[in-house]
């Protein structure tokens, strides 16, 4: 199996740790690890025995070490103890908002809606132009070209690059033909989108499926190509709350990324529960496996149920203390909210004033 | 890309808890008969091992001191607390409780600076238990004809002992104090404690809270001093009752002075306990906890899992996860909420740990320490682990009572067993794998007092504890916790 780059950015290969114990060193693994295509597309090969067959690949998820429940529970309530204060949780506001998918995913959506979402997106605080842009707005597929006319091709004019990042595969439930899915995704790929946030077929995976839905994620991953070469980044919805045991949440992350998921992603915001800081953890360590054994990287994406600041900073802690510094980028960790970005945005200006404004000194949309 | 240029560096800034909120007096005298004072003897410095501060001047109770104590006890004991109501008695346990819920942060950061714990530690796992252990105990007190197996139901009138001696280490300084006095209270015992001489802080302001309480004068009192303190008191004739928790060279030395007199005697000593982790073990939670069961409170835990036992197939992969995940640990200022391993209690500890690990270096086991940047004042060790270690090392059979793990592999489960039991000590050991009849199985063969299953150092005050062979016998905690307090 062949694959191409993960990612826009691989990182380069980290420097060896310096000394110190602060958690913000580079883990001493990451050191050995390249990030290089050849690695990639090797790695790649090695998982050919692995989907071969519904029982090889059924023998792989299912040897992957247990997660205890409770011992997962306990470390992410831990690891949500941690103080973020003063410059370290500036740092965070503005990282935390870089790594927003501004999300609008309703029947009541309209042209206009998303126009504001978009320009939101790009300037979330009007009055304050250090404030960055998010990551991406994140709409059905018929909202893309409109997503797309508001934030300009990406880069063309010198604003703030915000991706556009469309759900297809018949989100949310996922249940249509494949052919349908595939089609859901190449509308939304040629309408502009960057990036595709998938659902997978829980019922298939549910039902031990796994060669099916390993293979429909590669179906969908071939239809991001776009003409001119390129291709839409593939996030994978497991829709975690449907999975409901994190043994099943460290087998999905498995599954997807060796179909080639760029992106890891909880859930659609429409099952509770939606994201969870042990569901995130789990996936977190599963990406750093699976960077340590293939040397490629894959992002995480939480989606729905974060909505305050402090809910934010736990994730980010989370992910510097699970997977690594690496992954403290929006290249590589997103967040699916709608309301977070105006919690982040109050806290924001708190930081700055010493004050806090009320809700209407925010924009709703 | 996004328009804010890719910063990964995001570093922890100082987060340090109020030292304010805690007034440290300059200087202490003895609890005795309800109050402050000042004791016949010399007196002590006490230290913060963090910083090496003096935090305060200390009595040291002489003989005579530790007589009038006693004296004290045997009045309150046979005036009144014998004589209460057990639902009377609880009503002073539940106010005891509540107060020190109410007082948790002061009491957490005075444990901090004493002892050196980091604040995550006393604050989320070392307050919250103590005051559990009084709500706990407070709930028996009325209840005491069930408590014993030969009693249950019978109606039989459950008697306590009267005075009981406690003497307690500095690890758990708080912890260990509601341990011994919770139980012997609620069963009508009352009680002279003597803390330890590194870290009396805590269990003075436990004094406070009786004097808050209204609890009637004499049932508790606090002698502060050393060993010489602690031998006066134990071998004081009107004592009924001797409880230690510390090392096993001091219980063998109480237990000899004690020998041929009728004091009733529990011990709770040392320990080097076996954390087994098979191959199918849940990988990420067993590196927790393992990390938990050696580097909480710096392993100076007397149920410290100090001894790895990995199953060989799995070895070098865990070994990698554990070392990654020890490098993110945090050693530093112990007030600091995001610290995650603070500073060696004494100098004296310090130098023990040292000894044993330069031993471990020249017996070859090879060892690896977290790359961390110690402070320059106070004591400091850094987390460590040796790998390479066998049974005929003293690394794996000295507890060392710090963050050092000592690491040995295992093929069978049989293999397991013999190394996790061939050792003097039997207080607690870890099973971590995902078949639940293999834990079963484990637990009976394993010669400990305390059998975790995918967890460590779990304290509840519902649970007994104690040990098998040099680990002292008695057990604290539960109903099983009444029993060294009742006739």
């Amino acid at each position: 199996m062949k694959r191409p780059l993960v990612g826009w950015n691989l990182s380069t290969p980290s420097e060896p740790a310096p000394a110190g114990c602060s958690l913000f060193t580079r883990q001493p693994y990451a050191g050995s690890v390249t990030t290089s295509a050849q690695t990639g597309a090797q790695a790649g090969a090695s998982f050919d025995d692995v989907t071969s067959s519904d029982s090889s690949l059924r023998r792989f998820l299912h040897g992957l070490p247990g997660v205890d429940q409770v011992g997962c529970e306990a470390r992410a309530a831990g690891l949500g103890t941690r103080s973020i204060k003063t410059t370290a949780k500036a740092h965070a506001i503005d990282l935390a908002i870089r790594m927003v998918d501004l999300t609008t995913l309703e029947g009541q959506d309209t042209h206009g809606k998303v126009r504001a979402l978009a320009n939101k997106a790009m300037r979330p605080d009007p009055a304050d132009p250090s404030c960055p842009a998010t990551a991406a707005v994140c709409v059905y597929p018929d909202m893309v070209a409109t997503a797309r006319q508001t934030l300009g091709v990406l880069g063309d004019s010198g604003g703030p690059a915000v991706k556009v990042a469309a759900v297809a595969t018949a989100f949310p439930s996922g249940r249509a033909a494949l052919d349908i899915k595939l089609a859901d995704t190449r509308d939304a790929v040629e309408a502009g989108a960057d990036e595709i946030d998938m659902v997978i077929d829980r019922g298939a995976f549910l039902s031990g499926h796994y060669l099916q839905v390993y293979d429909e994620i590669v179906a969908v991953r071939e239809a991001c190509a776009r003409p001119d070469g390129g291709a839409a980044h593939l996030k994978v919805i497991f829709e975690t709350g449907e999975l409901q045991t994190y043994d099943n949440v460290r087998r999905a992350s498995w599954l997807a990324m060796m179909a080639g998921a760029h992106f890891i992603k909880t859930s659609t915001g429409k099952v509770q529960p939606a994201a969870t800081l042990p569901v995130t953890l789990v996936m977190l360590e599963a990406v750093r496996d699976f960077r340590e054994q293939t040397g490629q990287m894959v992002g995480v994406k939480p989606a729905g149920g974060i909505k305050t600041t402090k809910d934010a900073i736990k994730y980010l802690v989370t992910v510097n203390e699970t997977a690594g510094p690496d992954w403290l980028d929006p290249d590589w960790f997103r967040f699916g909210a709608s309301t977070l970005l105006n919690d982040l945005l109050m806290q924001r200006t708190k930081m700055t004033t010493g004050r806090y404004s009320g809700p209407d000194y925010f924009t709703l949309d | 890309m996004v328009s804010t240029g890719s910063t990964t560096d995001w570093t922890y800034a100082p987060a340090p808890e109020s030292r304010g909120i805690v007034d440290i007096k300059s200087s202490y005298g003895l609890f005795v008969n309800g109050e402050f004072v000042d004791g016949t003897g010399k007196s002590f410095k006490t230290i913060s091992p963090s910083t090496e501060e003096v935090l305060a001047e200390v009595a040291e109770a002489s003989e005579a001191d530790v007589d009038a104590a006693v004296k004290a006890a045997r009045r309150a004991y046979t005036r009144v607390w014998s004589r209460m109501p057990g639902s009377e008695r609880a009503k002073y346990l539940y106010r005891i409780a509540r107060i020190i819920q109410e007082r948790g942060r002061e009491l957490a950061v005075l444990e901090s600076l004493d002892n050196g714990k980091p604040i995550k530690e006393s604050r989320d796992v070392d307050i919250p238990v103590v005051a559990a252990h009084f709500f706990y105990y407070a709930g028996w007190a009325d209840k005491l004809e069930y408590a014993l197996p030969h009693s249950m139901g019978s109606g039989a009138d459950q008697q306590p002992l009267g005075v009981a001696a406690q003497v307690i280490p500095w690890n758990f300084p708080l912890l260990m104090l509601a341990w011994k006095i919770a139980p012997a209270l609620a069963a009508g015992n009352t009680v002279v404690l003597k803390p330890a001489e590194t870290t009396p802080l805590t269990a003075l302001l436990f004094a406070e809270i009786c004097q808050q309480a209204d609890l009637p004068p004499g049932v508790v009192n606090i002698v502060t001093g050393a060993g010489a303190t602690g031998q006066a008191l134990v071998t004081h004739p009107d004592v009924d009752k001797v409880a230690f928790t510390g090392s096993t060279a001091v219980g063998r030395a109480i237990a000899k002075s004690v020998a041929g007199t009728d004091k009733r005697v529990t011990l709770e000593l040392g320990g080097k306990a076996a954390n087994i982790v098979f191959d199918d073990a849940p990988i990420d939670q067993a590196v927790e906890g393992i990390v938990t069961g050696i580097f909480f409170n710096q392993g100076h835990v007397c149920c410290a899992g100090s001894r790895l036992l990995v199953q060989e197939s799995i070895a070098d992969d865990l070994l990698e996860r554990l070392k990654r995940r020890m490098a993110t640990l945090r050693v530093g200022d112990p007030l600091d909420k995001n610290t995650d391993v603070g500073a060696i209690n004494s100098a004296a500890q310090l130098a023990r740990i040292r000894e044993l690990s330069d031993i471990g270096d020249a017996e070859g086991a090879e060892r690896w320490s977290a790359p961390c940047d110690l402070p320059t004042k106070g004591f400091w060790f850094p987390p460590t682990v040796f790998t390479g270690v066998s049974q005929a090392h003293r690394i794996a059979r000295e507890e060392i009572f710090g963050p050092v793990l000592s690491v040995l592999t295992f093929r069978t489960p049989h293999e397991a067993v013999e190394k996790a039991n061939n050792t003097p000590y039997g207080l607690s050991a870890g099973v971590w794998t995902d078949k639940g009849s293999r834990i079963l199985w484990m637990a009976n063969q394993l010669r400990a007092g305390v059998v975790w299953a995918n967890t460590f150092n779990k304290f509840d005050p519902t649970s007994p504890f104690g040990g098998y062979k040099e680990s002292g016998y008695g057990r604290e905690g539960g109903r099983h916790g009444l029993e060294g307090y009742l006739t």
